[in-house]
């Protein structure tokens, strides 16, 4: 099956009936082993045990940004190559997106007070991820607001396309302004500040964590084109109806 | 094996239990849906509404 194939959404229900059980299958046992190398590493010297919130926190983050970047080549490929499932990826992924930047958000709230001494700053980081999970709710209200799902495509992917702009902000916030919110200690020049006992939960939890998200966007979209067959017999009928 | 969360540990299962509980959300949402259009795809199908192409539209093949 190639990538144009694809584009043909009885073939891409075919697809996801295929892969979605072992999606699913894969995303629980990597969750479960993570959560268990979570629960086992030790107490960080300075932070003691609030470090275990670092394996759920930083996932959401990353998964915030990355599913707004997977909207964002999804509206490229509404306005650029007009894929019929491009608008269908983006609309699916636009709640799932929201969910893990309101996980971020509330559990880096949870972080801060006992380490920060407060549950919110209005500093560079928190405010553009603010702004962010923002753009989510917004994205959502437009998809809402326009009957027409081709209509509302076009006006949702020029929205996400210049929501991108957010993404290197959220990134490089850390080092352009003075933050509360440490600077990058994962994905940085000269490798990670991690110790290995921390930072391999992390990243088993990462991937546990997206590949939840894989699982969950295939079947959101399968139920958004299933929602756009429903739209479609009903206005067959209508006409049916009328005529 | 116990686990000693220590002072703050009512941050960190709070941490746990809003995951959880965001992800099962999520999980239901997916379910529930798929279950809805399905349901909806049947009935009509069920009036005599069809795809142009005869098949059925819940389908996947």
């Amino acid at each position: 099956m190639t990538l144009i194939d694809l584009a043909n959404p009885t073939r891409f229900l075919a697809l996801t009936a295929r892969v979605l059980p072992w999606l699913a299958a894969a995303t629980i046992i990597l969750l479960t082993i993570g959560l268990y190398q979570s629960a086992s590493a030790p107490d960080d010297y300075q932070q003691g045990a609030t470090v275990k919130i670092m394996f759920i926190h930083v996932p959401n983050a990353w998964l915030s940004m990355f599913v707004w970047g997977v909207m964002s080549i999804a509206s490229l490929g509404t306005l650029v190559w007009r894929h019929p499932l491009a608008d269908v990826a983006a609309k699916a992924a636009a709640p799932i997106g929201a969910a893990f930047t309101f996980l971020a958000l509330l559990t880096g709230s949870l972080w801060g007070r006992p380490m920060w001494g407060t549950y919110w700053e209005w500093d560079a980081r928190l405010t553009s991820v603010l702004i962010l999970f923002l753009m989510y709710l917004g994205l959502m209200a437009l998809w809402r607001a326009v009957d027409d799902p081709s209509r509302a495509a076009r006006a949702a992917a020029v929205l996400t396309l210049v929501g991108a702009i957010n993404l290197p902000i959220i990134k490089f916030s850390v080092d352009w302004w003075n933050t509360l919110h440490q600077p990058a200690s994962v994905m940085r020049m000269g490798g990670s500040a991690l110790d290995k006992s921390f930072l391999i939960p992390l990243l088993v939890m990462a991937v546990a964590f997206t590949l939840l998200f894989v699982t969950l966007h295939l079947a959101a979209m399968r139920n958004e084109i299933l929602r756009r067959r429903v739209r479609s017999l009903q206005m067959t009928q209508a006409s049916q109806k009328a005529a | 094996m116990t686990m000693s969360l220590g002072p703050y540990a009512s941050f960190i299962v709070a941490s746990y239990a809003a995951a959880a509980l965001v992800v099962a959300i999520l999980i239901g949402w997916v379910m529930l849906d798929y279950r809805s259009q399905t349901q909806r795809l049947r009935e009509l199908e069920q009036r005599g509404i069809t795809r142009r192409s005869g098949r059925s539209a819940t389908e996947p093949r």
